[in-house]
């Protein structure tokens, strides 16, 4: 199987996209939404012909209420980002943005989030997502209990768990990238995502190791340190046609998701996609590869 | 023949799920984000009372102001407590925020103060300095007089008396009726002030100020003012339902305009069809015949969940939508899972019935483990989260998940095996 033959190339290949992805996240950081931070959206459609960017940024720098974004929000309309604004000030702006009442407009959604909702999801999300991998470990132990030559089980959960935080790491740091390349910013569903992904992605790597570990049952216990590297490459190639169909499918509802869901749920799909492709990506090219090194370590210590 | 009945059971069930689901009047229950409306959500300050006393005060803080959205006027609102000391308010196809704040925030907040020794002076030039704003005035005016201790808090009732004092006036009159507390500081206020002007204010607004004649011992108080009657009214109801049991915070608010949440709705539906449409071509091409089965129980997968949507209810949003189109490519895992083991079943020699029964079985603990885990997400999730978006994209997923395990396992083996049988029994 040629994907064990060159597990050097894919180890180096899967070790500098998470060194890019982690460097992303060290230099750029992400880019947090209003859910994250606080703060004021406002989002608001125009009748006739919309006026300029730079007309709706010049209304807001009159505001003097300090950084906000404009950007423009399908055909007719702007989505402006703000420091938390009060109802009083809210009117301003619009007074401001019609040029007191000559353009009409009209106000598709307003979201005010207080600083101290922002900090609870911050630590909520992490506590989730420790929680999320705290069970997601112990079930993996739960699956690799019973141990078989000549690699003894905990070794199949931790090869599994670092697959799944190699899928994390890298969609965390597409994020980094796309924040600051492409002012993509991370929101409620981004976390939602993350968590889904660790759920998601810790089947296909699981599919493929316990193929390994059924296989190696079959072979005669004589053989089984002699052909280890064969049994994980012929374990691969079954499975390597159902982890590709399953996450074909998943990817195939993403994309509808993405391209025609809408602009609320973008970011979720967006996020999905990545992780899930990494997901895919770490059952075939990392997980199993990790257990042959397991392996082959083990038997030098043996050797020695 | 066994798997025949239970495949025509099935479909039977489906079909009636899906009349229910997509054939009858009854609407799906939309969140806000879809359905439009505004949502907000307040803190509230919980460090003057107890621990003990924190749940029955979020009660009857709830309570007030359920009773002040009514008056409000405003369709089946819902109001929810989170995280045990903040409070949701969901006030469906309402978008004048501002409106909505006020009538929920806002307790009118009745003051009697009293002349300082340089109130007459002040007042007096108060007049001739130009270049004020209305807010300017109205603060030099309030601080012209001293808190005196009397408020509204301590009403026992508060009515409406039209004109009764002057025939000439079509003025409503407020007739309050002090409560113990306040009946006392009233006759103590009016004995030791007698003379002076005891002006009246409501939420930093001078209403009057009348001239203290004698002390009342009645504890009852009279308010004139330039009311229509409908501001009278308001200000009487909302004096009667007293201050809130607990000082709130504005932390939240979440607009959407109705042609937004349809635009959402729109498009969630669209990428929906889109998704079940890929899938099906995906299935088929790949699986042929058994990709297309898989495709009929995907059917029966949306069908029934949207019946449980519609039944159970299931509150509707962008993010249970998006869950929704999630699990339809999770649910088509499970006959990846099967048809490709079938496969295997196959390659080893066995055949027809034999081959998809053991193809199921194998592949049924794989199958269980991968739901496990997404379910394992889904709980965290809906418990971890007290924000609408998360909710109701778990519970969405975690229906979703459940449900499709009875649908691509159960309903495409009985197919399947219902065709298969067909065969062998032509061939003998």
């Amino acid at each position: 199987m040629f994907a064990i033959k060159h597990k050097t190339k894919f180890y180096i290949l899967s070790i500098t996209l998470t060194f890019i992805a982690l460097v992303a996240l060290f230099v750029y950081g992400l880019n947090p939404g209003i859910d994250f931070t606080g703060g004021s959206v406002l989002e608001i459609s125009f009748q006739n012909e919309k006026p300029s960017q730079e007309q709706i940024e010049f209304a807001i720098s009159e505001l003097n209420i300090g950084n906000s974004v404009v950007r423009s929000s399908g055909e007719s309309g702007y989505l402006i980002k703000m420091p938390t604004i009060d109802d009083a000030t809210k009117k301003t702006l619009e007074n401001l943005i019609s040029q007191n009442g000559q353009i009409q407009f009209k106000e598709e959604k307003f979201i005010t989030v207080g600083p101290v909702l922002g900090e609870e999801l911050t630590s909520k999300s992490f506590v989730s997502v420790g929680l999320v991998l705290l069970a997601i470990t112990l079930y993996v132990a739960y699956v690799f209990r019973i141990v078989s030559k000549p690699v003894s089980s905990w070794k199949y959960g931790f090869a599994t768990i670092i697959a799944l935080i190699h899928d994390v790491i890298l969609t965390i740091g597409f994020f980094a990238i796309a924040g600051r390349f492409f002012g993509v910013e991370v929101d409620t569903f981004f976390v939602i995502a993350i968590l889904v992904v660790l759920g998601y992605s810790v089947n296909d790597s699981i599919v493929v190791l316990d193929r390994v570990r059924e296989k190696l049952k079959e072979t005669k216990e004589e053989q089984r340190v002699s052909q280890f590297k064969e049994i994980v490459g012929f374990s691969l190639r079954e499975t390597i046609a159902r982890s590709l169909n399953t996450t074909i499918t998943t990817l195939l509802s993403l994309v509808a998701l993405y391209i025609w869901g809408g602009e609320a749920t973008k970011i979720f799909a967006l996020a999905l996609i990545v992780g899930i492709t990494a997901g895919a990506y770490s059952s075939i090219f990392v997980a199993p590869q990790l257990l042959v090194t397991f392996f082959e370590r083990g038997k030098k210590n043996l050797n020695k | 023949m066994k798997s025949r009945i239970v495949s025509i059971i099935f479909i039977i069930l489906i079909a009636l799920a899906g009349y229910f689901a997509l054939g009858t009047t009854k609407p799906f229950s939309y969140g806000l984000d879809l359905s439009g409306g505004t949502r907000l959500t307040y803190s509230t300050d919980t460090s003057q009372i107890s621990e003990m006393e924190i749940k029955g005060a979020m009660n009857v803080l709830k309570q007030t102001i359920e009773k002040r959205i009514n008056i409000f006027g405003v369709s089946e609102p819902i109001i929810t407590i989170e995280n045990q000391d903040r409070l949701a308010v969901e006030l469906p196809g309402v978008t004048d925020v501002e409106a909505a704040i006020k009538s929920i925030g806002a307790t009118p907040l009745l003051e009697f103060r009293l002349e300082k020794k340089d109130t007459q002076t002040k007042m007096a030039v108060l007049n001739l300095e130009e270049n004020k704003t209305l807010e300017q005035i109205k603060t030099e005016i309030y601080n012209a007089y001293e808190a005196s201790g009397l408020t509204g808090g301590q009403l026992e009732r508060a009515s409406v008396v039209f004109g009764q004092q002057m025939a000439a006036s079509i003025s409503p009159v407020i007739s309050l009726n002090f409560n113990e507390e306040g009946s006392k500081l009233l006759a103590e206020i009016t004995k030791n002030n007698i003379g002076k002007q005891m002006a009246i204010f409501l939420d930093g607004n001078i209403l009057s100020a009348p001239v203290i004649q004698s002390e009342i011992i009645s504890g009852e108080g009279q308010i004139t003012g330039d009311f229509t009657p409908e501001e009278a009214r308001d200000l009487v109801q909302n004096l009667n339902f007293g201050a809130l049991p607990l000082p709130i915070n504005l932390v939240e608010t979440n607009t959407v305009g109705p042609s937004l949440g349809q635009e959402t709705l729109n498009s969630g539906t669209k990428a929906l069809v889109i998704a079940f449409g890929l899938i099906f071509i995906f299935m088929v091409s790949f699986y042929r015949l058994y990709g297309f089965v898989a495709a009929i129980s995907l059917a029966g997968y949306v069908l029934l969940t949207l019946f449980v949507f519609k039944y159970l209810p299931v509150t509707l949003t962008a993010s249970g939508i998006a869950g929704f189109i999630l699990s339809l490519g999770m649910a088509v895992d499970a006959n990846v899972l099967i048809f490709e083991r079938i496969k295997e079943e196959k390659k080893s020699g066995k055949k027809g019935a034999e081959a998809i029964t053991d193809g199921f079985n194998r592949a049924w603990p794989a199958i269980r483990d991968g739901n496990f885990t997404s379910i394992i997400a889904a709980i965290i999730l809906f418990w971890m989260s007290d924000a609408a978006v998360v909710k109701g994209f778990a519970l969405v997923f975690g229906l979703g998940v459940i449900i499709s395990m009875v649908t691509a396992v159960s309903l495409t083996k009985n197919i399947l095996l219902s065709f298969t049988k067909q065969v062998k029994e032509n061939n003998k």
